[in-house]
C-alpha cells in the first residue's frame, strides 16, 4: 500500500509521431483522463487525439492588451492636458493623433508580455523538478524519443492493466516512476 | 527504353518534388539533427576562428568602451556635429542597426504567418541577430543625449519636478517604438529557445552546464498540454510582431518626416524605411549565413534554395527603394516648391553626390543581377552583394540626414560635414558589441531552432508512411 502512495504514475516510449497519436487515440478511447504526451515538437491532431479543449491564451492576451493601450491612452492625455500642459509647436494638449503611436506600441508591449508570462502560467512552468525526470529514458522527449505518461491519480490506472495496454500498443520502456 | 504507366504512389512524389523544393537535403534524422545543430556547442573546445574572431570583436567592444568613455569625459563635442548638421553618425548608425534588426522579424513572425515553411533554418539566427542589432541601435539616441543619465526622463514616471515628457514628440515615440520592440524580440527569442534549452539540458554532460540550462529550460517537458499553450503563444507572437516590426521603421521615419525640413517632410517614408529596413536585413542574414553554414556544416539545413528566396526578397525590396528614390525626385519637382527642389537636385549634383551615387549603386543596380537564377544560386556573387546592400544602406541614411541639413535655409550657414575619429570609433565600436555577443550566441545557443526544424520534417507529420521497417517490426 505504502508503495503504491508513493509512485507518480508510468510512462513508456513511442517509436514515432505516429505510434504515439495511436497511443494517445487508444487511451483517450479506454477512457485514460490523466495522460500526457511528450514529444521533441508538438505533433498535428495530438489534441484532438487526447480530447483537449482549445487553449484559453487567447483571453488572457486580448485583456491584458485592451488594458496596456486603454493606461497609456489616459495617462498620455492627463499628463499633457491636466498634469503638465504646456504648448510644443503649436500642437494642442489634447493631440489624439500624436498619442496613437505610444499606444499602438503599448498595447503590442502588453498582449506581449501577457502571451509569454500567460504561456508559462497555464503550462505550471517554471517547475524544476518533476518525477519524470527521473526516468532513465525520458531524457530522449526533448530531442528524438515520444513518450506517453500516465498519472496513478488516473481512475483507469491499474499498474499491471496498464503496462499491458502500453504492450499492447507496441510501447517499449515501461517504466513505473516514483513520486 | 520501355514506356510504362506511373504508379500513383509516383506520380505523387513526382508532384511533390516539382511543386515543393525539399526544405532538408539528405536523410532525416531526429537524433542526428539534433547532433549537427548541436555540434558547435558540444564540442569540447571552442574553434581556432571562433576564438580569433571572439579577440576582434572583444578589441572592437574595448574601442567603443574608449569611445564612449572619452564622449561622456568631453561631451558631444567630441563628435562631427555641429550647426547645421546636428545629426550626424549617431543617428544615421541607430537607423542603419534597427533597420538591420528588422529581417529577424520578419522573418520569424511574418514567414511564419504566412506559413513559408523554409524560414525555419534561419529564423533563430536571425532572430538573434535582429537582438543584437537592436542592442547597437539603441546605445547611439542615449549617446546623442548628451548627458545620457537623464535617459530616465524618456519614462512617464511621476518626479518631484512635477514634469511628465512631451508624448507629442516623435521622439518619445521612438522611445515606446523600440524599448518595446527590443522587448518583444527577446521575448519571442527566448520563446523559440525554451524547448531547445531543454535539449541542452537532457544532453549535458557537466552538472553545471545541466543546471544553467536547466535554469532557463523552466522545467520544459515537451508535454502536448504544453504545446497547445505554446503553439498558441507563438502565434500570437508573430502576429502581434508584424505590426509592431512595420510600425517601428515607419516611427523611425517619423523623426524625419514629421519636421518640416525638406528632403526630410514626405509622405513616402513610413513604407520606404521599412522596405530598406528589411533590404539591409535580409542582407546581414545573408552575410551571417553563408559564413556560418559554411564553417559549421549547417548546408543540409541552409540550402541553395534559401539562398535562392533571400536573393528574390534583397531584389524586391532594393527594387523598392529604388522607387522610392526616384518617386522623392518626382515629387520634389511636382510640388513646385523651390527648397524641396534644391535640396533634391543638392542631393544628387552637390557636394555629396559622391555618397548619393555610391547609395544609389549599391542598393538599386547592384541587386538587379538577381533577376538571373543562376547568380541568385553563386554563393560568392550573394556574399559580395550582400556586403554591397549593407554599405548601401549607410549610405542612404547618411545621404538623407547630412544632404538635408548641411545646406539649410541661409546660405551663410552652409557646412561640409566630416565625422571626427570618434565618430568612427563609435560604429566601428557597435560591431565589436554586435560580433562579441553573435560569436557568444553561436558558442552556447543553438543557431538552428532544433523543434522547429523538426517538425518541418515529413518524419514528423503523423500520417507519414515511410517508416523503416524496423520501427514498424515493433508493433
Amino acid at each position: 500500500m505504502k508503495r503504491e502512495a508513493s509512485i507518480f504514475g508510468m510512462v513508456a516510449e513511442f517509436d514515432n509521431p505516429h505510434h504515439l497519436l495511436e497511443g494517445a487515440k487508444a487511451f483517450s478511447k479506454a477512457g485514460y483522463e490523466k495522460f500526457e504526451t511528450h514529444s521533441p515538437f508538438p505533433i498535428h491532431g495530438m489534441d484532438k487525439a487526447m480530447g483537449l479543449k482549445d487553449s484559453k491564451l487567447g483571453w488572457v492576451v486580448i485583456i491584458s492588451a485592451l488594458l496596456g493601450g486603454a493606461g497609456i491612452f489616459v495617462l498620455q492625455a492627463w499628463a499633457a492636458v491636466i498634469a503638465y500642459p504646456f504648448i510644443i509647436s503649436g500642437k494642442p494638449y489634447l493631440s489624439t493623433e500624436a498619442y496613437i503611436p505610444a499606444t499602438f506600441e503599448m498595447i503590442i508591449l502588453s498582449a506581449g508580455f501577457a502571451a509569454v508570462f500567460g504561456m508559462f502560467m497555464l503550462n505550471k512552468l517554471p517547475k524544476f523538478y518533476h518525477p519524470l525526470f527521473k526516468s532513465k529514458h525520458f531524457y530522449k522527449a526533448s530531442s528524438h524519443g515520444f513518450f506517453l505518461s500516465v498519472e496513478k491519480e488516473d481512475t483507469q490506472f491499474e499498474p499491471t492493466k496498464t503496462r499491458n495496454f502500453f504492450t499492447g500498443l507496441g510501447a517499449k520502456n515501461i517504466e513505473i516512476i516514483e513520486d | 527504353m520501355e514506356s510504362r504507366q506511373l504508379t500513383v504512389d509516383e506520380l505523387a512524389y513526382l508532384s511533390d518534388a516539382v511543386s515543393r523544393p525539399k526544405l532538408i537535403d539528405g536523410e532525416e534524422d531526429f537524433e542526428k539533427t539534433t547532433e549537427v545543430i548541436l555540434d558547435p556547442i558540444t564540442m569540447p573546445r571552442a574553434p581556432k576562428w571562433w576564438l580569433i574572431v571572439l579577440v576582434g570583436a572583444v578589441s572592437g567592444l574595448l574601442l567603443y568602451g574608449v569611445s564612449v568613455g572619452y564622449l561622456f569625459y568631453e561631451g558631444t563635442g567630441v563628435w562631427g556635429i555641429s550647426h547645421p548638421v546636428v545629426w550626424g553618425y549617431a543617428i544615421i548608425n541607430l537607423v542603419w542597426w534597427i533597420g538591420i534588426g528588422h529581417a529577424g522579424t520578419l522573418i520569424s513572425a511574418i514567414l511564419f504567418l504566412a506559413r513559408q515553411r523554409w524560414r525555419t533554418s534561419i529564423n533563430r539566427f536571425a532572430e538573434a541577430m535582429t537582438i543584437f542589432a537592436v542592442l547597437c541601435a539603441v546605445q547611439f539616441p542615449l549617446l546623442h543625449l548628451g548627458r545620457p543619465w537623464y535617459a530616465y526622463w524618456f519614462f512617464p514616471l511621476p518626479n518631484q519636478m512635477g514634469m511628465w515628457p512631451n508624448f507629442r514628440s516623435p521622439l518619445l515615440w521612438d522611445f515606446f517604438a523600440f524599448s518595446t520592440y527590443f522587448t518583444i524580440s527577446l521575448m519571442f527569442w527566448y520563446v523559440g529557445l525554451v524547448p531547445d534549452l531543454a535539449v541542452l539540458r537532457d544532453r549535458a554532460k557537466s552538472k553545471v552546464k545541466a543546471m544553467v540550462y536547466g535554469f532557463f529550460a523552466l522545467g520544459w517537458r515537451g508535454a502536448n498540454r504544453h504545446w497547445q499553450n505554446y503553439e498558441r503563444a507563438y502565434l500570437i507572437l508573430a502576429g502581434i510582431a508584424t505590426p509592431l516590426v512595420l510600425s517601428v521603421h515607419s516611427v523611425v521615419s517619423f523623426d524625419f518626416a514629421v519636421s518640416q525640413l525638406p528632403g526630410w517632410h514626405t509622405t513616402i517614408f513610413p513604407p520606404y524605411f521599412v522596405a530598406g529596413a528589411i533590404f539591409s536585413g535580409f542582407a546581414l542574414v545573408l552575410t551571417l549565413m553563408i559564413i556560418a553554414r559554411e564553417v559549421y556544416g549547417f548546408k543540409q539545413m541552409v540550402t541553395i534554395y534559401h539562398i535562392d528566396t533571400m536573393n528574390k526578397f534583397l531584389l524586391a525590396t532594393g527594387t523598392m527603394v529604388g522607387y522610392a528614390y526616384t518617386m522623392e525626385f518626382f515629387i520634389a519637382w511636382y510640388s513646385g516648391n523651390e527648397y524641396e527642389r534644391f535640396a533634391f537636385v543638392n542631393r544628387a549634383f552637390g557636394p555629396y553626390a559622391w555618397a548619393y551615387w555610391t547609395m544609389f549603386s549599391c542598393n538599386v543596380f547592384v541587386p538587379q543581377i538577381f533577376w538571373f537564377k543562376k547568380m541568385r544560386r553563386h554563393i560568392a556573387v550573394t556574399f559580395v552583394v550582400s556586403i554591397l546592400v549593407n554599405i548601401g544602406m549607410w549610405f542612404e541614411r547618411f545621404v538623407i540626414i547630412v544632404t538635408s541639413l548641411h545646406r539649410d535655409f541661409l546660405p551663410a550657414n552652409w557646412s561640409y560635414y566630416i565625422p571626427t575619429w570618434v565618430d568612427i570609433a563609435t560604429y566601428v565600436g557597435t560591431f565589436g558589441l554586435f560580433f562579441t555577443f553573435f560569436l557568444l550566441f553561436l558558442r552556447y545557443l543553438p543557431a538552428i531552432a532544433i523543434s522547429e526544424i523538426k517538425g518541418i520534417m515529413n518524419k514528423a507529420d503523423p500520417h507519414y508512411k515511410g517508416y523503416t521497417s524496423s520501427a514498424s517490426s515493433n508493433r
